[in-house]
């Protein structure tokens, strides 16, 4: 991790600086010095077959803090973010043109394994997957498939991945229940602690509360504020509440086009595309 | 106008419940169950039936006949059937019953089963006294105990009140010793002889490599000498053991007056059939249950028990589980989860689905024409040369017969392990490799076990379905009497080269091989009920294991 934070150092004056509508990338960087780029979508365009779900995607996502992604049903959004860990391979017939690098190094790279990239990833889903395994043994899957048996570790690794995702306390004196008996909400952060087990630089999550009631999504959210000090978050989310309350930036999609990128805070106060506005305030979407 | 408005809702309301659609057709459906359910309550409840009654001891009667002719007989025996006279009657005339008797005694009556017209029935008694003897040879037979004669020289009156302590007591120990016997004959004598087989073999394939004379052929044959000895050490012991449980004697009346003598070592058990009350009656039936589980067959398969052909469907049931399983789940993998799903893997799925279809018969051949012949051919052309030209593997036995089953539901498996792998959520194989894990790993580790339910239900299916399979096994080393067990106590312990016995088969041979189809009879429907009860175990053992594993990854709701 430190090598790549060295080599994008080097990089980052080579990087041209990225436009979003009118204001740069850059210029956000200013005022907060100590934040770098993590993950960037370099004019990405993605095709399922013959069809384009996303177009020309451009825009930067700050290490250590959270992204949301908002847009209306079906303009993306699950896809950008299953590409950034290259999950979509697992679909027949994709192809993608641009690249998407984490820190300097593109996710394409045929030097890179692709399961070498999804362990630096961390993955939550729309809908909560949990393992038909022990609760334990779903945490530390990914210790577990990279190789990794000492139960020292492991014990120490599960019960620090549950403390993080706010579950430990529900579940400490029945880790090795079948993960199936636990509630949607509990499966959900389960799925969280399972994620961020083996400490990923970026976490994803797609919708993790759309199942979710509102004291579970309280939890999560309180979560994502914790986990935001050690990850960088990237968050779909179809909530604009959760949207501004959990997000630092927020890239707003439409019909696969990316429209606004930039900080939360002035997004939701004032947008610069009427779309933009719109789509917050609910008037269509 | 409210009584008129509330009419017509009331038509409405009729109408409605006379146009539901559909309605019929769910009393066909409930049908189709009822006749389905009716018809296997009808068969299981009559082989259970039949198959227990042959367990249980019924009384046995003496019967005075008096035929038209005026001749008198008396008969004795239990009955077994009654019904009507087959052939045509005179218009008016009364229906005609007749009775069939089983009397036993086959050596001086012959027959075991007789019909009697009802008619000629003089007199129907039950005396206490009438004896039943299950005997080694000719079957059971009936009589009115006279004496027991010691070896002593001494005679004990039936009248004594001690004759059937001591009856039993030497039945008990003729039984010892026949177990005794059957020890030294079948574990030690086999083992030598096994190995006198063994350095046989080994000398004639010096032989046959010229080198009869050397000093290796002379260390075996000093071996074989060695061997030679102990043989007859053993074969005195047995000897000494068999004279010395000569000596008591039965002496009993048949129903003919005749006297007849049995010798203790001839007899497996006795009894008196009318002289036991309730509880006595049900141990008995326990007895007679278990020696048929445990026992080997006498007398042409329809005496004693069936225990070779217990052990012979199960190991090779365990054995074709053991080769179809691995295969089939292996098999279903690669076509769901690794193949390219396009035009070639759907014409592999048509064809595994219709080799399902095939008949059965057609795959034993195709076991004899690939396993036994050719495998087996070159197996013994490659490893067991010395014993050419007798077979070793080139013929059926119990490893061809368990492959070839195996060949036949490997369908059923790949099938139901292809739906149940494909009924596994994506998501699931997502959350694996977004950990960062192989795809190979994830099938292991996540996709597997969550289908494990499914795919034991193809297990189930593919075990009931071998387990009762007959018609190629015929072709692959089913045998009527199998001298050895496949599995024993000699080196190395699982011959899996041998023939073997079957229950399937056991049915078959005796239903429709056997010299008296009447005597057979109870013996095919214990058989068939033991055969279906070894399945439905099999199956719910299965089925545990399966609820098991539900249990453990049950899905949990919001
Ligand atoms: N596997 C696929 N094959 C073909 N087209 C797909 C596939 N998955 C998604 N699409 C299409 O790509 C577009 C974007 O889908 P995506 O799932 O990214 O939407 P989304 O923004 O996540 O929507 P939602 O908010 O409903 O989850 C949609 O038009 C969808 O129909
Ligand atoms: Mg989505």
């Amino acid at each position: 991790m430190n090598t790549m934070t060295d080599d994008l150092k080097k990089t980052e004056p080579k990087t041209p600086p990225v436009t979003v509508g009118q204001e740069t990338y850059e210029k956000h960087d200013q005022s907060k010095s100590d934040v770098r780029a993590c993950i960037t979508v370099d004019h990405y365009d993605f095709f399922y077959g013959k069809t384009q779900a996303i177009y020309d995607a451009h825009f930067v996502m700050p290490e250590k803090q959270v992204t949301a992604i908002i847009g209306p049903s079906g303009c993306g959004k699950s896809t950008l973010i299953r590409n950034i860990n290259r999950m979509n391979e697992l679909v027949d017939g994709v192809s993608h043109t641009g690249d998407i690098r984490i820190y300097s190094q593109s996710i394409y790279d045929p030097q890179l394994e692709v399961t070498e990239l999804r362990k630096r990833i961390g993955m939550v889903f729309q809908k909560s997957n949990p393992f038909p395994k022990s609760i334990y043994e779903n945490v530390i899957y990914s210790l577990r498939v990279s190789g990794q048996n000492r139960k020292s570790i492991l014990d120490e690794v599960c019960e620090m991945s549950l403390k993080a995702s706010a579950l430990w306390d529900e579940v400490k004196d029945r880790l090795h229940q079948s993960a199936m008996s636990l509630s949607g909400g509990q499966m959900q952060r389960l799925c969280i602690a399972r994620a961020i087990a083996n400490r990923p630089e970026i976490l994803l999550m797609d919708e993790p509360c759309s199942a979710l009631d509102p004291i579970a999504t309280a939890k999560i959210e309180e979560l994502i504020y914790e986990l935001k000090k050690d990850f960088t978050i990237v968050i779909v989310t179809h909530n604009m509440q959760q949207a501004a309350r959990v997000s630092d930036m927020t890239a707003f999609f439409y019909m696969g086009n990316l429209v606004e990128f930039g900080e939360t805070k002035k997004m939701f106060m004032s947008p610069e595309k009427k779309q933009t506005e719109e789509y917050i305030t609910g008037r269509f979407g | 106008m409210a009584e008129t408005q509330e009419n017509a809702e009331q038509k409405i309301f009729v109408q409605n419940r006379r146009g539901v659609a559909g309605e019929a057709w769910v009393w066909f459906t409930a049908m189709g169950l009822t006749i389905g359910v009716a018809m296997v309550i009808g068969l299981l409840s009559l082989i259970g039936f039949r198959g227990l009654k042959v367990f249980w001891p019924q009384r046995a009667v003496v019967l005075q006949l008096q035929s038209e002719s005026g001749s008198t007989q008396t008969m004795a025996g239990v009955i077994t059937k009654e019904q009507e006279k087959a052939g045509h009657y005179e218009e008016g005339s009364e229906k005609q019953i007749e009775w069939q008797i089983f009397q036993g005694n086959k050596e001086v009556l012959g027959l075991s089963y007789k019909f009697v017209d009802y008619t000629d029935i003089q007199k129907v008694e039950y005396p206490l006294n009438l004896i039943r003897v299950e005997r080694l040879e000719y079957g059971d037979a009936f009589g009115f105990p006279v004496s027991l004669k010691t070896p002593d020289g001494g005679m004990i009156d039936a009248g004594d009140p001690a004759f059937s302590g001591e009856l039993a007591k030497a039945v008990k120990q003729a039984t010892r010793v026949r177990k005794e016997i059957k020890t030294i004959e079948k574990k030690q004598i086999g083992k030598i002889n096994y190995a006198i087989e063994d350095k046989k073999i080994k000398l004639k394939g010096l032989e046959r490599k010229q080198k009869a004379g050397t000093a290796e052929a002379e260390k075996i044959n000093a071996e074989l000498k060695d061997l030679f000895a102990r043989y007859e050490i053993l074969a005195a012991k047995a000897r000494q053991l068999r004279d010395q449980s000569a000596g008591y004697v039965l002496v009993y009346k048949i129903s003919s007056g005749q006297e007849k003598n049995l010798p203790a070592e001839k007899m497996v058990d006795f009894y008196f059939p009318n002289q036991l009350n309730r509880i006595e009656r049900f141990q008995r039936f326990c007895h007679r249950i278990f020696h048929f589980l445990a026992d080997e067959p006498r007398e042409a398969n329809t005496e004693g028990g069936v225990f070779p052909a217990i052990f012979g469907t199960f190991v090779m049931t365990v054995m074709m589980s053991l080769f179809v399983t691995p295969f089939g789940v292996m098999a279903a993998i690669y076509l769901r989860e690794y193949a390219k799903q396009g035009v070639l893997v759907q014409i592999v799925r048509i064809a595994v689905n219709n080799l399902a279809g095939v008949p059965s018969i057609v795959f034993g051949v195709f076991g004899v024409g690939f396993f036994v012949y050719f495998v087996g051919g070159s197996i013994d052309q490659l490893f067991f040369a010395d014993r050419l030209p007798t077979p070793t593997y080139g013929t059926g036995g119990i490893l061809w017969a368990s492959l070839t089953l195996a060949l036949l539901t490997v369908p059923v498996v790949i099938v139901a392990s292809e739906e149940s792998l494909a009924s596994v959520p994506n998501g699931m194989r997502e959350g694996s490799l977004a950990c960062g894990a192989s795809k190979w790993q994830t099938i292991q580790r996540v996709v597997l076990p969550a289908a494990a339910p499914g795919i034991l239900t193809g297990f189930i299916l593919a075990m009931a379905r071998g387990a009762s399979e007959v018609a190629p096994l015929m072709l692959v080393g089913v045998v009527k009497l199998a001298p050895n067990l496949p599995i024993d106590n000699i080196f190395p312990f699982m011959h899996f080269d041998r023939k073997f016995m079957h229950l399937g088969f056991h049915i078959y041979d005796l239903g429709f091989q056997s010299p008296d189809s009447e005597a057979a009879k109870p013996m095919v429907f214990a058989t068939t009920l033991l055969l279906i009860s070894l399945v439905v175990l099999l199956n719910l053992s299965a089925i545990w294991i399966r609820e098991r594993l539900r249990k453990k990854y049950v899905v949990g709701t919001f």
